[in-house]
């Protein structure tokens, strides 16, 4: 480190640590947080939405607006993603044939597990993201476990089917954005069936999984965007590998 | 005791930032970030965290019984998606500058330029 340097880190953790010490001083005794939102959330979740997972509740009814501004944030994100991945000029091309090769290196065993466990995984995938509401999971969880079954396509040495799907058709695609209007539909319903955005508008149901409203479409929609865009970002990075360096 | 999370989220952010300014390499730049993001879940699930509370799940609990904040837990949620868009994003741009510059060397980039 330069001496520049040093001095511009040492002025900025001085000043780092003392905003934390004066933040911590403000901040309640570990276990004795009593803040009311919270509470009254947690009290009301089952109530007045019958959902038992007041998480959930919290994040995608009393909350939906902002679950709506990370959903857009996650959005274009992807789209930076791709951009940024973009094939460039003067970068010349790898045989997909090389790849293939090198993917089929790994061992007979690791590529016949990594096959088996992809359709136990979508099948969790399914499982968290409708039961979201009633236990822990909802639609960012389970586009992340959904993730992990393009994980074990990868290590089943498979990773060229994922970009001849993403290339011969749109449905990758059409899923992010599918989830991501989804959502915000959500929210236009209840402008017009009960008068706010993002006001609860589907009866909350007794019990089961055809509870809190419109809570388990809500997390549809986001499994739907979460899965969607995380499986764009993998397949950029696994096309990278079909890429050349820059001449 | 009542403060042992906190000194825990604090030195998660330190040891990362450690990591960050010290860094020879934006992989490794970048997996010292997550662990400065780390941090932040420790404090926000521990700012919530009331003494003897239940998960706030009422499937199996009585719906009366005593449970943590919820609406913290809902913001570390935001806050794991933030981490992971940033994270491509970041990993992204150092896949683009490797192939511009043949490292991952922030110094050695420089040194390129000039």
């Amino acid at each position: 480190m330069t001496r520049g340097r040093r001095a511009v880190a040492i002025v900025g953790v001085v000043l780092l640590a003392g905003g934390l010490a004066w933040g911590a001083s403000g901040l309640y005794d570990f276990g004795h947080y009593h803040a009311l939102y919270g509470k009254i959330v947690a009290r009301d979740a089952v109530p007045d939405r019958s959902a038992t997972n007041s998480v959930v509740v919290t994040a995608f009814d009393y909350r939906a607006f902002d679950t709506l501004g990370e959903e857009f944030i996650l959005f274009v994100a992807v789209v930076g993603v791709a951009v940024l991945l973009r094939r460039l000029r003067g970068e010349s091309g790898r045989d997909e044939d090389e790849v293939a090769e090198e993917d089929r290196r790994a061992s007979e065993s690791t590529r016949w597990i990594g096959m088996a466990l992809v359709g136990p995984l979508v099948v969790l995938t399914a499982y968290i993201v409708v039961h979201g509401h009633l236990t822990p999971g909802g639609g960012f969880q389970g586009g992340v476990i959904l993730m992990g079954a393009v994980a074990f396509v990868a290590v089943g040495g498979e990773s060229l089917v994922l970009l001849h799907l993403r290339r011969t058709s749109s449905w990758v695609e059409m899923s992010e954005s599918a989830g991501a209007a989804g959502f915000a539909m959500l929210g236009f319903g209840g402008l017009i069936g009960a008068g706010a955005f993002f006001q609860n508008f589907i009866a909350n149901g007794t019990s089961g999984l055809l509870t809190g409203g419109f809570i388990p479409l809500a997390n549809i929609a986001v499994g739907l965007e979460v899965g969607g865009a995380l499986m764009m970002v993998i397949s950029e990075f696994f096309d990278q590998r079909l890429h050349g360096q820059a001449t | 005791m009542s403060i042992y999370p906190y000194v825990v989220a604090a030195w998660l952010l330190g040891a990362g930032l450690w990591g960050v300014m010290s860094s020879r390499n934006y992989v490794h730049l970048i997996i010292c970030l997550t662990v400065m993001q780390a941090s932040t879940y420790v404090l926000l699930l521990s700012v919530g965290y009331v003494s003897h509370g239940k998960a706030p799940i009422f499937a199996d609990i009585p719906t009366n019984s005593v449970v943590v904040d919820p609406v913290v837990q809902a913001l570390s949620l935001t806050d794991v998606v933030v981490e992971a868009t940033i994270v491509a994003l970041l990993l992204a741009l150092v896949v683009q500058a490797n192939k511009r510059f043949n490292t991952v060397d922030p110094d050695a980039m420089t040194r390129m330029r000039e």
